[in-house]
């Protein structure tokens, strides 16, 4: 590559952000990643550390003044990775620098990383993977279209609307020039649109853009739109028109001819200003959370009026709020809503799409939520190349929404632990790839930019990769009899429901989580468990085949076998309870059968082999499980196993280095 | 005495009670002795039964003729209960604030308390020193077991057994007490089996504005050291507190004293201070206006975390003296029995994987606060809603606790015991049918004969029904010392504390392992 200049250097120290620990390894710039490669100081048994850093990941490269030691690289990550590097020689940390500098502001879609990625599929996989989410179906899921609703073709080829995908639902009294008229009145033409349907109310949500009403226009097929969707709700008598902004940013836009839809003018409309903040208010609270958590041996004081100070929570808060005020109208009142922002592609995406998750169970499972962000976000042309910063293009467009979105579903996954498939894990590894250009999903700003790459031939789905890896990202402790009991979440909204993500934004700080997971745990114990019982499985099919008659395991082991048993009392309430005993049960069962067996199987030597194969091939399943894990939550939650089998665990923080000062 | 002269209105029908996200039950109000009980009289709905004890202040209010009584519980549980009629109303709230307020340790309900179940083992053997003491000769032969203080003549707040180096005898025992603040001389508080280094703990040595010493308990300390080590001295004090202390005949060990001693002086916060943090910090939780900026700066001006992370960060520096730098530990504040045992106990549960079942935190609970002299009755009396003067009351225990829960949080499999065992010792820390945490000391239960007269908590806990449900399903024994995380970000609120108590904070679904309260399900 043109723009490499070295792509190798020796003698590059890592420094810990939180502590005073360095590792020294060698530092390789590839054509698509940046490669930290600890040095083998310990023998060649042990996994050295790398560290792999996608380009399209760097947000910011910071090259600081030398040092005794060296010359310090900062490197930024939109994941939340910063690495600080000390290179020995300034004039390699300046061809690294200047090399990364370039590499990472891509000025064309083709050189992103999607393009040359290949997973060694077959165009028929790939195929595949990208009709895994079918829009279509997810609203004959809805309901849609029924009796009321209908698919429209105004859209078929962007003439009326260019960020609008191509199928659109409107009622079904929507007339053409209902909608054409509507959307010259509409900022971007984004006119009001079906995104959800409450098949149990027949109440729908709405989303559009805001009027261009100015200080006093109107526009009457507008208006017959709102009507129409109004008209097609028995329910209710009116619509809610939730105006996602603050009150004096609405205002504000009035003067520039744009602004929100006058109660006057609009026939049964209840009108409600929201007051989520832009996404430069977004933009700067983000960063000032993170200069709050990064900086080095903070009190507890300080960390919390920063937290305050950057208002991140605030705003997460407000989305929530907003949310809930959806859900509610559409779910107690039966009533229609109709949300909108500025452009209705940032707040608008937000709130439409955490309404869905509250108000149906759908999208809290692995697949719909993926659907719901299909739906809400890429396909109504929410800006990813603009909010991510794709292409090297105007900072003033970057912000942190759909980040904020996830964050918003991680504190419910937080306050409703059974109801959602998911873990945390699933959303990291969505907000890791919507900015590592690695998949096609997320690039450009609306569909039609997508079909004019012609993504899907030449690129791969994420939701196809993720679908592949589901297990690891399912939640343990989900619960789908809750979903059916419990379809309408209401989150409680006190502040101090609201968290800090701690392993969103200190996701690759180490020193910073646990040590031990619940979730790895559990995980772990299942995947036991699986084994266990699949082994068990096949053991009696071959008990089966050779004609023997199965063991009979009515009579319970002798509790004294495994002890823990006597510790771990079966809660047939409890979820985490009852499946951590039923794995110690499964295992200890399929323990003593395989032993039955084997003394079975001593007596009449036919079989014997065949156990043997099965036993070794489960060792091999077993392990290359445990290992695929442990790299791939190794970075996440700290590989605590190799931590606590060393005798001295090096995890020690900052304060004691003042206390050592003092001795 | 009796009670029934206290009781004015003994039953009132027609009550509605109201509890945080929990159906409302109307039923009759019966006030006895020791409990406020409302039963709908029906089968399979909960009654309430309330200890007089529990109760930390009570508010009316009257909407015509119904009064409204809401009482705020010292577990930070906030129940409301709308009574018919003025008259009764008043009565009842009176006869509670009378029957709350008792402050008589002989009427207290643990006397009057038979067990239902039961009694496999009495808990009040179970962590006898002598027992204690057993196990530490297995390790070491470096230690006696003095019975100077067996009157409680030498140290009115130590048990009658201390551990103490077996080459200092009885008689500098008691010049050493006189030395030490409360007669708190250093005593035995752990001992680390991997390198031998023991943590001690004391008063804080009266040394005065003149600067006396006293060579015995030079002597004494000194004899916990191998040749030609040091130790280290951990005062719980910043260094102008242990300074000013001084002028009131206290003071600290000087360097040219104790030259083979390295004074350390962390800042945690003394006791009226606590009070006053959980006061705001319960305030904060309670505070209904929804607004994140203002939560998180009430927060931030409670000071809760930073006394968390403050007690963390001096627990956590005790242990790395003894188990990174191999060197014996002497821990004290001023009077030794609050921040040093919080210290010192910590410590114990970083190091000492026993400590870290359920049995072994009773015996750590037992040991470093019971028998240590921790004053509970003091420091219990009232909690964070009580609008009586404060006196002496402090969160020193809770503060443990929560310390606690936070390396659990961080070591999610490493203790046996789940949130809810520590919920539950919070509990009847402050109000109890048990008399384990009854007086303020060895000596005054010694008096009161809770032994022979009150049932244990752990004759309650230590029985196979119990234990099942305070065992955390995920431990599996980790033999290693845990270093938890004491960065801002690491540290949280815990729930389980408030959860049910400032009513609010409780989740509309928590997951099985998050249900931390008795107060019944959350669902």
């Amino acid at each position: 590559m043109e723009h490499i200049r070295t792509p190798k250097v020796e003698q590059v120290r890592l420094l810990d952000r939180f502590s005073n620990k360095s590792t020294n390894g060698t530092l390789y710039l590839t054509a698509t990643h940046l490669i930290f490669v600890e040095s083998g100081s310990n023998n060649s048994t042990s996994t050295a550390q790398e560290i792999w850093i996608l380009h399209h990941h760097i947000a910011s490269v910071e090259k600081l003044s030398l040092t005794t030691t060296g010359c310090p690289l900062v490197i930024q990550c939109r994941n939340f990775r910063v690495v600080h590097f000390v290179v020995q020689r300034e004039r390699d940390c300046h061809d690294i620098y200047s090399s990364l500098l370039r590499l990472l502001r891509p000025v064309s879609y083709e050189e992103l990383y999607a393009f040359s990625y290949n997973p060694k599929q077959s165009d028929q996989q790939r195929d595949e993977g990208w009709q895994l989410i079918d829009l279509g179906a997810e609203f004959e899921r809805m309901g849609v279209p029924c009796d009321q609703w209908q698919l429209t073709n105004v859209n078929r080829d962007y003439k009326v609307c260019e960020t609008y995908p191509r199928d659109l639902y409107v009622p079904i009294t929507a007339s053409k020039p209902i909608i054409v008229g509507s959307s010259k009145f509409r900022s971007k033409g984004r006119f009001p649109v079906l995104t959800y349907f409450y098949q149990e109310k027949k109440a729908a949500v709405c989303r559009c853009s805001q009027p261009l009403s100015g200080f006093s226009a109107r526009c009457l097929e507008d208006e017959s739109m709102l009507q129409a969707i109004s008209k097609a709700n028995h329910n209710s008598q009116f619509v809610y028109v939730m105006d996602t902004r603050p009150k004096l940013n609405a205002l504000a836009n009035r003067a520039a001819g744009k602004g929100y839809e006058n109660e006057d003018n609009y026939s049964n409309i209840r009108f409600q200003f929201v007051g989520i903040e832009n996404i430069h208010v977004m933009r700067t609270s983000l960063q000032k959370l993170l200069e709050v958590i990064g900086s080095r041996s903070v009190s507890m004081s300080d960390h919390l009026v920063g937290l305050e100070s950057s208002g991140w929570l605030r705003h997460i808060k407000a989305v929530i709020d907003a949310a809930i005020f959806l859900s509610k109208a559409v779910t107690v009142e039966g009533a229609s809503v109709l949300v909108h922002c500025s452009d209705g592609w940032d707040r608008t995406s937000q709130v439409c799409s955490l309404g869905a998750l509250l108000m149906d169970p759908y999208y809290r499972t692995i697949k719909g939520f993926m659907v719901l962000i299909e739906k809400d976000w890429i396909s109504f042309g929410h800006k990813f190349a603009d909010r991510c910063d794709q292409l090297d293009g105007d900072p003033k467009e970057v912000s942190p929404i759909f980040t904020q979105f996830l964050e918003c579903v991680w504190q419910l996954t937080e306050q409703f632990p059974q109801a959602f498939e998911f873990s945390d894990w699933f959303l990291l590894q969505i907000h890791e790839h919507v900015h590592s250009c690695q998949y096609g999903n997320f690039l450009g700003n609306n569909q039609r930019q997508r079909e004019d790459l012609r993504l899907r031939e030449r690129t791969h789905s994420l939701w196809a990769y993720l679908m592949s890896e589901k297990q690891m990202y399912s939640n343990p402790f989900y619960s789908a009899a809750y979903s059916e009991s419990h379809p309408v979440l209401e989150p409680s909204t006190l502040p101090y429901h609201f968290k800090f993500w701690r392993n969103m934004y200190h996701q690759f700080d180490r020193s910073m989580h646990p040590r031990q997971s619940v979730l790895k745990t559990v995980l772990t114990l299942r995947e036991n468990s699986r084994e266990a019982e699949s082994t068990l499985q096949a053991l009696q099919d071959r008990l089966h085949q050779l004609g023997a008659t199965p063991v009979v395991t009515s009579d319970p082991a002798p509790p004294t076998r495994d002890q823990r048993s006597n510790t771990l009392p079966p809660r047939p309430d409890s979820l985490i309870l009852g499946a951590a005993i039923n794995d110690k049960e499964v295992q200890r069962q399929a323990n003593e059968r395989q032993q039955q067996l084997q003394e079975e199987e001593e007596e009449e030597e036919v079989g014997q082999e065949a156990v043997e194969s099965t036993d070794t091939e489960r060792t091999v399943e077993g392990s290359s499980g445990t290992e695929s894990r442990k790299q791939s939550y190794g970075e996440l939650e700290g590989t605590y196993n190799s931590e606590l089998a060393k005798e001295e665990p090096a995890v020690v923080s900052l304060e004691f280095g003042v206390a050592r000062m003092t001795c | 005495m009796e009670f029934a002269e206290l009781i004015k209105t003994p039953r009132v029908d027609g009550v509605i009670l109201h509890r945080p996200f929990m159906p409302t039950v109307e039923g009759t109000l019966c006030l006895t002795g020791h409990h406020l009980i409302l039963s709908s009289r029906q089968d399979n709905t909960e009654e309430l039964w309330l200890l007089h004890s529990n109760i930390d202040c009570i508010e009316k209010r009257f909407l015509g003729s119904q009064g409204r009584i809401i009482v705020k519980c010292k577990d930070l549980r906030v129940i409301q209960l709308d009574i018919p009629g003025m008259e009764e109303c008043l009565n009842i709230a009176s006869s509670i604030e009378a029957l709350s307020t008792l402050d008589i340790l002989s009427l207290m309900y643990p006397f009057f308390y038979r067990p239902m179940f039961e009694v496999l083992e009495d808990g009040w053997n179970s962590f006898l020193p002598q027992n204690a003491f057993k196990d530490l000769e297995t390790m070491t032969d470096e230690w006696r077991l003095s019975e100077v203080n067996k009157d409680f003549s030498v140290c009115a707040s130590y048990p009658p057994l201390v551990a103490v180096p077996k080459g200092v005898d009885d008689d500098t025992l008691r010049k050493v007490a006189t030395f030490r603040h409360g007669g708190r001389f250093p005593v035995l508080s752990y001992y680390h089996k991997k390198n031998g280094m023991v943590m001690m703990r004391a008063g804080q040595p009266l040394a005065g504005t003149n600067g006396r010493r006293c060579k015995e308990d030079e002597k004494l300390i000194n004899a916990t050291l191998r040749p030609g080590k040091r130790g280290y001295i951990i005062d719980t004090r910043a260094a102008n507190v242990a300074q000013q202390a001084k002028a009131r005949g206290g003071g600290f060990e000087s360097e040219a004293n104790y030259p083979q001693w390295r004074r350390i002086s962390k800042a945690i916060e003394r006791s009226n201070i606590l009070q006053e943090s959980l006061i705001k910090l319960v305030e904060a939780l309670n505070d209904q206006s929804h607004n994140m900026d203002r939560w998180l700066s009430k927060l931030e001006a409670s000071n809760w975390l930073t006394h968390v992370k403050e007690i963390l960060t001096t627990a956590c520096l005790a242990a790395q003296c003894i188990d990174r730098e191999g060197a014996s530990v002497l821990v004290h504040g001023t009077e030794g029995t609050d921040s040093t045992l919080q210290v010192t106990s910590l410590a114990q549960i970083i190091l000492d994987p026993a400590c870290r079942t359920i049995r072994g935190f009773q015996g750590l609970v037992e040991r470093e606060w019971l028998q240590a002299g921790h004053p509970f009755h003091q420091r219990c009396a009232q909690s964070a809603f009580s609008n009586s003067k404060p006196r002496q009351e402090a969160p020193v225990f809770l503060l443990f606790l929560d310390c606690v829960w936070q390396i659990v949080r961080q070591f999610p499999c490493s203790f046996e015991f789940s949130d809810s065992f520590l919920v539950l010792v919070f509990e009847h820390a402050y109000a109890s049918q048990f008399g384990t945490f009854l007086g303020n000391g060895t000596a005054e239960r010694v008096k009161l004969s809770l032994p022979q007269k009150t049932v244990s908590l752990w004759s309650w806990v230590n029985r196979p029904q119990e234990l099942q449900r305070l065992t955390n399903p995920l431990y599996e024994a980790n033999s290693l010392v845990i270093w938890p995380s004491v960065a801002p970000q690491s540290l949280l609120l815990w729930e389980g504390k408030q959860q049910g108590g400032g009513g609010e904070v409780t989740t509309h679904e928590r997951g099985p392992k998050m249900r931390a309260r008795s107060v019944g399900p959350t669902h």
